[in-house]
């Protein structure tokens, strides 16, 4: 069964490591700079970068069958839904409704008596 | 003429099952199944990450004031910690995919170690924030006074996810603890290896969700 069992190279595993190590690092030291807004930006990039590389590399996505690929980018998928379904709602709950042109179109707006 | 044989492993040592036609078939069933699990675990996480956005954007000031409160240090050593678990995890898998027994339980043995570091580490962190009166429910009072509600949602938020971690930290060492002693008895060869490679992509998962709880409960707007 060895010829579609992946064995990765401790090489490539000790440099993934390695590179794990120091985007902590460096995602720990920009936070010290001020950058405003960017901050966040910046550490979720770096987190992103970071999680890539533990699936692709260390859960072995790489050399994952193409179905088990679609699985994982489906996640994303649902995920990014979750967030963007919840945040339609909070953020537009302090909107206030307005008359438009054309809703008076048939009634007029209520008058107080 | 027999020496010429090609023989192939017996089911048995392949523990291939009946209904799968082939030990590679049954491989590639495990994972998706593995990773159809992990998907609903990011949904799972992916909750409280939306709950923990939807107020850090309704209170930014409440929520950056509590940052001081975040030991940095502790938090990244925690980060680096679990690199080099994920590290021995996946030569724990190689170990097992060459039949290195005696690398296998060696990378094991160093799993459980970092896992436990990292176990450590955060009840100290618990510590504290009991000492500082920062549990909510049990014990909060905190200054400023006038972001003391909404900072409480915060760390109830920090408690909710970091202790949900913590509670799939606990459950991967149990599970580590399993293959160390199904690997002290052998029986994990390069035929059958697919328990060392599933509880390792459980394991790896445990290690993203904290990459990216590290930069959102210690990182963001701690500066004054």
């Amino acid at each position: 069964m060895s010829e579609h069992v992946h064995i990765p190279k401790v090489g490539t595993l000790v440099a993934v490591w390695a590179a794990l190590i120091v985007l902590t690092a460096t995602t720990a030291a920009v936070s010290f700079l001020e950058l405003g807004e960017w901050n966040i930006v910046v550490a979720l990039l770096i987190a992103l970068l970071k999680a890539s590389l533990v699936a692709w590399i260390f859960m072995a996505v790489r050399h994952a069958p193409t179905l088990t690929k679609l699985f994982c980018i489906a996640g994303l998928v649902w995920l990014s839904i979750l967030i963007m379904i919840t945040f339609s709602d909070y953020s537009s709950r302090s909107w206030t409704y307005q008359a438009k042109p054309w809703s008076h179109a048939k009634s007029a707006p209520a008058t107080q008596p | 003429m027999a020496d010429t044989v090609i023989h192939e492993p017996s089911a048995e040592a392949t523990h291939l099952r009946h209904h799968f036609a082939s030990v590679e078939q049954q491989m590639d069933a495990s994972t998706l199944g593995m990773w159809t699990f992990l998907v609903t675990e990011v949904l799972f996480f992916g909750g409280m990450f939306a709950a923990y956005s939807v107020y850090r954007a309704m209170y930014p000031e409440a929520f950056a004031s509590t940052s001081e409160w975040m030991d940095i240090k502790l938090g990244a050593t925690n980060t680096a910690v679990l690199i080099c678990s994920s590290l021995t995890m996946v030569l724990a898998v190689r170990a097992a995919q060459l039949n290195q027994r005696r690398d296998l339980i060696v990378n094991l043995l160093l799993t459980m170690f970092f896992g436990s570091v990292f176990l450590g580490i955060k009840a100290i962190e618990y510590h504290s924030k009991w000492v500082e009166h920062l549990v909510p429910g049990f014990n909060f009072q905190y200054e400023p006074a006038q972001y003391a509600h909404n900072a409480q949602i915060l760390f109830f938020l920090y408690f909710c996810m970091t202790g949900m971690h913590a509670l799939h930290m606990i459950v991967g060492l149990g599970l580590l603890t399993y293959l160390l002693i199904q690997s002290i008895r052998r029986v994990y060869t390069s035929y059958y290896f697919a328990p060392v490679e599933m509880i390792g992509l459980y394991w790896h998962f445990v290690d993203v969700v904290w990459i990216f709880l590290f930069p959102l409960l210690y990182l963001i707007g701690h500066r004054k």
